[in-house]
């Protein structure tokens, strides 16, 4: 007796299983600088969206208004959302680290809240959306899947970041230093590792890449003032979920909120966020340190 | 003095009501009567008080942080507009304690998941749960009205006597009366034993298990009482404005409620009336210097309590009255800074 798969919803599955997997590789992208804040340095962040909006909005006006290519505005999103991520937290966070945690949620609540308000007042409250090159629009076919152009070149660029931050954490010395610091900061710095240096490099480098994402989004999540609130549970759920031992707790964290989350929009379109929100509550429960987390060591 | 009846002399001199006490609640019957022209905002601000007290009890007093306060507030909200909705419940003082009772239930049911795991996992659940019932509520819309939200709510008058008028005089006294009894339920609750027993599992759980608190058992039933507060406190939105909408679930409200806290000091019940008052004159007058952006300077207010430091402020604020209560009565100051928090 031989199954019968029905060509047609075949297809359908592998192109919501693409979608879901560029949605989540941008979900990575953005939430890793978090994953690094909350999950290593144990500071709640909750305006880490502010800082790919930031990016969002830096690419969108460079595009846009100056008529910059696309690929060359990225880096420039990165760049900024990184600068205003160092000068933030060489001024502002460093001072809460050793703060509660409902100061540290007051304090970055506080500022999500003024990131919205200052874009709504600069930017104005409506969605924008990036010109994107002729290149990249549109779709291909693979064997009858739909493939973005645009959803794959995320998928390319994301996935390199992701073997890039692997190897910078696993193989080089920065890396060594950053885990030696988030493992045992006192006894980091009795080797001579200047920590809260490592701390800012790595704050900063975090809110690099969630700009990056930022920019990257416009086109998939939707770029409006209210992004850092809206998306701020989607970061945290990587998060959480996750875990905070590796970045691969993280990247399959969001692969697995990407999927299910375009997956469950296409086939539950009822039930929507539900889904998402009672997975995220059930595997807390079920593993209060994340899916892939170890045991908190603090 | 033995150490045990040295603690028991202070709590008890705690627990004792104050002059300024009883000042402070003749002021407030005092504006019902003074400004008649501003019964909607002041009723408004008594509602958010009450809210405040829910949360004043878990956050100050059992040290949870919750994010998802509003959950609660919702479901009383739309069970108060349902029952009156539907007829089920007419009379509006038994709608509000049903609709207390509804979000009870749901604190109670969600009360042993929020107890599980440290401060991260208590955020993400409790703004899980209020996520997930704002989408259950748009999800069936055909019951709660979606975004359009219950409309055509006709409260019946209270306790078949007083009827709500458009001026909203009946409005706030009702809300007024709701308040005063629940915060004198309230101060009660925290003063007993009970209360504190969750002080010291705040300050320390694993020293207040040693010495036999049931710590878990605790937490479910203070959860619990703050989720039947919260719920009076949405039935009381639905009942005095006659409309349930999708955004008494918002995570706007949620947040908001954690800046009224946070002005007025958390751990001594009068903070959340104080930080409504304060809360909502500063919204009116951002609201007014730049309607559209005020959320901008609410923020900063946060970013600039925080910086300052939350001890620091309150105890910069109370340092004149005390001074003058010193000066004048001779006696220690009346109102203390409160103890530190989370």
């Amino acid at each position: 007796m031989s199954i019968r798969i029905d060509p047609v919803s075949m297809t359908s599955i592998l192109t919501n299983l693409f979608d879901g997997v560029a949605y989540g590789m941008l979900l990575f992208v953005i939430a890793c600088g978090l994953a690094v804040t909350l999950g290593l340095m144990n500071f709640v962040n909750l305006a880490h969206g502010a800082f790919a909006m930031a990016g969002g909005y830096v690419c969108m006006l460079l595009v846009n208004q100056h008529g910059w290519p696309f690929f060359a505005a990225l880096p420039l999103a990165f760049v900024s959302s990184a600068v205003i991520g160092i000068v933030l937290e060489r001024t502002l966070y460093r001072h809460l680290y050793a703060r509660s945690h409902l100061d540290q949620v007051l304090f970055t609540i506080g500022l999500a809240f003024m990131s919205v308000a200052a874009v709504d007042y600069i930017q104005g409250s409506s969605r924008v959306f990036i010109n994107l090159p002729a290149a990249l629009q549109g779709q291909f076919d693979v064997f009858g899947v739909g493939i973005g152009r645009y959803r794959l070149m995320i998928i390319v660029i994301c996935g390199l970041l992701t073997i890039g931050l692997q190897m910078v954490l696993a193989k080089t010395r920065f890396g060594s230093r950053l885990r030696a610091a988030v493992d045992d900061p006192r006894a980091a710095s009795g080797l001579g590792i200047n920590v809260p240096q490592v701390f800012a490099f790595t704050f900063a480098f975090g809110c690099g890449l969630a700009g990056l994402g930022g920019a990257l989004s416009a086109e998939i999540l939707g770029l409006d003032p209210y992004f850092p609130l809206k998306f701020m549970i989607y970061f945290l759920i990587v998060v959480t979920v996750g875990g905070s031992s590796s970045i691969t707790g993280p990247f399959l964290a969001s692969l697995l909120l990407g999927i299910g989350d375009v997956a469950g929009k296409y086939y539950v379109p009822k039930m929507g966020p539900f889904v998402i929100y009672t997975m995220m509550i059930v595997i807390l429960i079920w593993r209060p340190n994340g899916l892939f987390g170890r045991t908190a060591a603090r | 003095m033995s150490a045990s009846s040295d603690v028991g002399y202070h709590a008890q001199r705690q627990a004792r009501w104050h002059y300024g006490e009883a000042v402070f609640w003749l002021v407030v019957l005092a504006c019902g009567f003074l400004f008649p022209s501003r019964y909607l905002i002041m009723t408004d601000i008594l509602r958010l008080a009450l809210f405040a007290i829910s949360l004043d009890l878990i956050l100050g007093y059992a040290g949870i942080v919750s994010l998802g306060h509003a959950a609660f507030f919702g479901v009383g909200a739309y069970a108060a507009g349902l029952l009156a909705l539907h007829g089920i419940i007419n009379e509006p003082v038994l709608a509000l304690i049903a609709a207390g009772l509804a979000a009870m239930v749901l604190g109670f049911a969600t009360s042993f998941l929020v107890i599980r795991g440290v401060d991260l996992t208590r955020l993400m659940v409790t703004l899980g749960i209020a996520l997930l019932l704002e989408a259950l509520a748009e999800r069936f819309s055909n019951i709660t009205g979606g975004t359009d939200g219950l409309q055509g709510i006709e409260m019946q008058p209270i306790l078949g006597e007083i009827p709500f008028d458009m001026f909203g005089k009946a409005g706030f006294f009702y809300s007024l009366a709701v308040l005063f009894v629940l915060f004198l339920l309230a101060r009660r609750i925290v003063h007993s034993p009970f209360g504190l027993s969750l002080r010291a599992i705040k300050n320390n759980p694993l020293r207040a298990a040693a010495i036999g608190i049931p710590v878990n058992r605790r937490l479910v039933a203070i959860y619990t009482l703050a989720a039947f507060y919260a719920g009076i406190a949405g039935a009381l939105f639905t009942q005095t404005t006659a409309i349930a909408s999708l955004d008494v679930f918002a995570f706007d409200r949620s947040a908001d409620l954690m800046l009224v806290l946070v002005i007025g000091g958390t751990g001594y019940l009068y903070g959340g009336l104080i930080g409504a008052v304060i809360f909502r004159m500063l919204q009116e007058v951002f609201s007014t210097i730049t309607p559209q952006y005020w959320q901008f300077w609410i923020g900063l207010v946060l970013v600039v309590i925080v910086l300052v430091g939350r001890q620091r402020l309150h105890y910069g604020v109370l340092f004149l009255p005390n001074l003058l209560i010193k000066q004048i009565a001779g006696r220690k100051a009346v109102v203390t800074v409160p103890e530190s928090d989370a």
